[in-house]
């Protein structure tokens, strides 16, 4: 079924098919619509959950480990300054290995305040141990909630999937949107079953303490976790496209990369701009590519090294600064270049920031820049580097 | 039912959960390190009141026979079994290390 | 001899091996709350002394399902612990959280007040030693005025903590719970049968029971059941019920005891001048007024 939803509708109508057990719910601005659909569907009846009104960010996750614990599939959503706000309870799921799904609205952090979308919330929460995915479109949106599930919950994985939309470019933007059928859904994402949960037959002791003898040893199986997230989500692809026969690339998305000399990698909604101006610029001879990062954990190190090896340069273009340093998708991503020997010059573009309207000149500036070298770092709009 | 001592062993690699989930009351030392002083129940004073098996912080007492029982392994010698009890049936003494 | 209150709990041990300080008050009330509540109590228990004391792997001293929460999230793991085995559809069980004062009154209230407004069908106890011991006696909410921790020093000018403790049981009350109560470890029995009456009735159910620290509050270990005793006796705490709106109080002492005794006897009073005492005998006596015109008596 085809119907108009906004990234936040095809969120909700996503969780609705994967039937989360419980939902703990606290609004934020740009995701307050999820959890207002999702208490609409409880109400009537065509979800059912145990739907709970909790009075924080901090105690919406520490609810949803709660549900973990017992066995229950559990869903939560906030923003920035939620995120922020519960970041303790991120730590503690993932090493917990609760396999919960959160939807994240991109949006930018106080101070000074700012409600609009930018990616400096999730970002900065790479290490607490969660797989981070960034979708492009409410399809994608949707059928990531569905698919989040299926990864997180695998025995391999056993971690919580952060779903990040980009705060109002995408959750409150309308598309046409396909809905998959219940049964679709039943057939693609199986009940939860885990070990990893209080049980009455064998009484459990969990979340507990452990010392320099064996702390490090969780440490490192959760890490294993995370990483081999990578295949799984690479099944899960090929048997949400036997089902639903929508393809996803796994964790980039490539756009004529194959012969590209210069290219952007960013993440999220931008992404779309960033191929039209690519296009554009191909009409004109320029041998342009995009990368769309899909995930940025696991972080795509492999992938994005080989859709680079052949670019004489690259720019990241990120919303998002690591104040004192650079773009911390950039920090990433010359990571991945460099543990390749890869030769392409890298340069970070931060656009963005607080929902500023990134322009398809400022995308063609961005290319123009790397082919002619420019700055490191350059703060889009500020008059730095080559754009002024 | 409670939690008791388990054989010793190394937690290794493989022996460490995937997850922080374990089984229930699983004990690999003991307490009775923590001693200076030993309660000892007098059994022919004793009266089985139960006043020290409920009061007792660590649950080490038990009732067999009508008569107070101490867990060794895992009393820690705070005395409060013998404060409350009103026969003075419990004396302490001091642990021979 | 048969003794009514033993025989009304489970004989099995709940909490064994731990590594709590000998004379621990606050073991003492979970040990006995859960020998009520019995196997098929979920205990949930946040950053605090029982955590530290009871969770360290390989060293699991639960023989029922316990989990550790964060430190502010006791409730809220608990809601959503009960609400995921509702969910699963289990009936037979007890959510029950033990936190500190500190867990409690401050860093916890947050959660505590949402659970309660949601009447969300958990126990709540708070074992209350009056400071942060786990950390080494830092003052709290509900530390009372005049005792020296760690952070309200006792000195010429400032004698110890300046401020009285919060009172959590009518604050609570306040929300319209189903059941609250105070409760002390020296009176096991009155405490007992709270945790009985407690798992008898559905929403939320707070039980705010004192359980002296013989670190922190300067006493022998095996001091710890007689001063939970004296300062019900003394009148510096009391024994009560809230229930359909209603405060009741479930044990009256004939004539107080000294209350000056009950605070000599501590490390943490006994720089105490007696203006000090005074304050707080005065308070102790206005609250009893309070509590004649207030509570069912």
């Amino acid at each position: 079924m085809k119907k108009f939803l906004s990234g936040n509708e095809a969120f909700a109508e996503g969780i609705r098919l994967a039937r989360p057990e419980v939902i703990s719910a606290y609004p934020i601005t740009p995701q307050t619509i999820v959890v207002e659909r999702l208490s609409e569907m409880v109400e009537n009846g065509s979800l059912k959950s145990e739907y709970v009104h909790v009075e924080s960010e901090h105690s919406a996750l520490s609810c949803a480990m709660g549900a973990s614990a017992t066995g229950a599939r559990a869903f939560t959503a906030t923003s920035s300054q939620g995120l922020l706000y519960m970041a303790e309870c991120l730590y503690y799921a993932a090493g917990g290995r609760f396999p919960i799904v959160m939807m994240n609205a991109d949006r930018s952090t106080a101070l000074p305040w700012n409600i609009y979308g930018d990616q400096r919330d999730s970002l900065s929460q790479l290490d607490s141990g969660w797989i981070q995915s960034y979708a492009e479109n409410a399809q994608e949106a949707l059928d990531l909630a569905l698919m989040s599930y299926r990864i997180a919950e695998d025995k391999r994985v056993s971690t919580p999937y952060m779903a990040n939309l980009d705060g109002f470019v995408l959750t409150h933007t309308y598309e046409k949107v396909d809905i998959p059928t219940e049964e679709e859904a039943d057939r693609f994402l199986p009940a939860y079953e885990t070990d990893n949960r209080i049980d009455f037959d064998n009484p459990k002791n969990m979340a507990f303490s452990a010392g320099p003898d064996t702390n490090f040893i969780f440490k490192y199986k959760a890490h294993e976790g995370i990483l081999a997230a990578k295949e799984v989500i690479k099944e899960t692809e090929n048997e949400f496209e036997a089902i639903f026969g929508r393809r996803y690339s796994g964790l980039i998305e490539n756009y004529l990369t194959d012969d590209a000399e210069y290219i952007i990698v960013t993440l999220g909604s931008i992404a779309g701009l960033c191929r039209k101006t690519a296009d554009r610029l191909r009409e004109q001879g320029i041998r342009a590519g995009v990368v769309r990062i899909r995930y940025m954990r696991p972080f795509p190190n492999e992938e994005i090294a080989e859709a680079l090896s052949s670019a004489k340069a690259y720019a990241v273009l990120e919303k998002d600064i690591s104040f004192g340093n650079e773009g911390t998708v950039f920090t990433n991503v010359n990571s991945a270049v460099k543990k390749e020997n890869g030769k392409a010059e890298g340069y970070n573009f931060i656009g963005g920031l607080g929902g500023r309207n990134i322009s398809a000149s400022d995308i063609e500036n961005i290319y123009e820049s790397i082919i002619k070298g420019t700055d490191r770092v350059t703060f889009i709009g500020t008059g730095g580097g080559n754009n002024g | 039912m409670r939690p008791y001592i388990r054989e010793k062993k190394v937690f290794g690699f493989d022996d460490v959960p995937e997850n922080t989930c374990f089984e229930a009351g699983y004990l690999v030392t003991v307490n009775s390190g923590w001693r200076s002083i030993r309660p000892v129940v007098n059994t022919d004073k004793c009266v089985g009141c139960e006043q020290c098996y409920l009061y007792c912080p660590d649950g080490v007492i038990s009732i067999k026979d009508n008569k107070a029982v101490i867990d060794y392994d895992f009393c820690k010698g705070c005395g409060i079994c013998a404060k409350i009890c009103k026969p003075g049936a419990i004396e302490t003494e001091a642990e021979r290390k | 001899m048969a003794n009514k209150i033993a025989d009304s709990i489970s004989r099995e041990e709940f909490f064994y091996g731990h590594k709590a300080c000998a004379g621990c008050g606050g073991s003492l009330a979970v040990r006995a709350a859960l020998k009520v509540l019995g196997p098929n109590a979920v205990s949930v228990l946040p950053a605090g002394c029982m955590s530290a004391v009871g969770f360290n792997f390989p060293q699991l001293c639960f023989s029922n399902n316990s989990i550790i929460s964060t430190f502010a999230g006791t409730a809220s793991m608990l809601t959503g612990i009960e609400a995921g085995l509702r969910a699963k559809g289990y009936k037979d069980f007890t959510a029950v959280g033990f936190a500190g004062d500190g867990g409690t009154a401050d860093i916890g209230i947050q959660a505590l007040s949402g659970a309660i407004d949601r009447n969300d069908n958990i126990i709540y106890i708070c074992y209350d030693n009056e400071a942060y011991m786990n950390t080494g006696i830092q003052k709290s909410g509900l530390t009372p005025f005049g005792a020296r921790t760690t952070t309200t020093p006792a000195g010429s000018n400032i004698h110890g903590n300046i401020r009285p403790k919060k009172n959590m049981f009518e604050i609570v009350a306040a929300h319209g719970i189903p059941y609250a109560a105070t409760a002390s470890v020296g009176y096991i029995g009155d405490f007992i049968a709270k945790v009985q009456k407690a798992s008898q009735i559905q929403g939320t159910k707070y039980i705010h029971v004192i359980a002296p620290c013989p670190t922190g509050w300067g006493v022998a270990v095996d001091e710890t059941v007689e001063i939970a005793k004296e300062v019900v006796d003394s009148g510096l705490w009391y024994l009560a019920e809230y229930e359909n709106g209603e405060y009741r109080l479930t044990h009256r002492p004939k004539e107080f005891t000294s209350a000056e005794a009950y605070l000599k006897r501590q490390g943490r009073f006994r720089h105490l001048t007696e203006d000090d005492i005074k304050v707080i005998t005065d308070s102790r006596d206005e609250k009893w007024k309070f509590i004649e015109k207030n509570f069912i008596v």
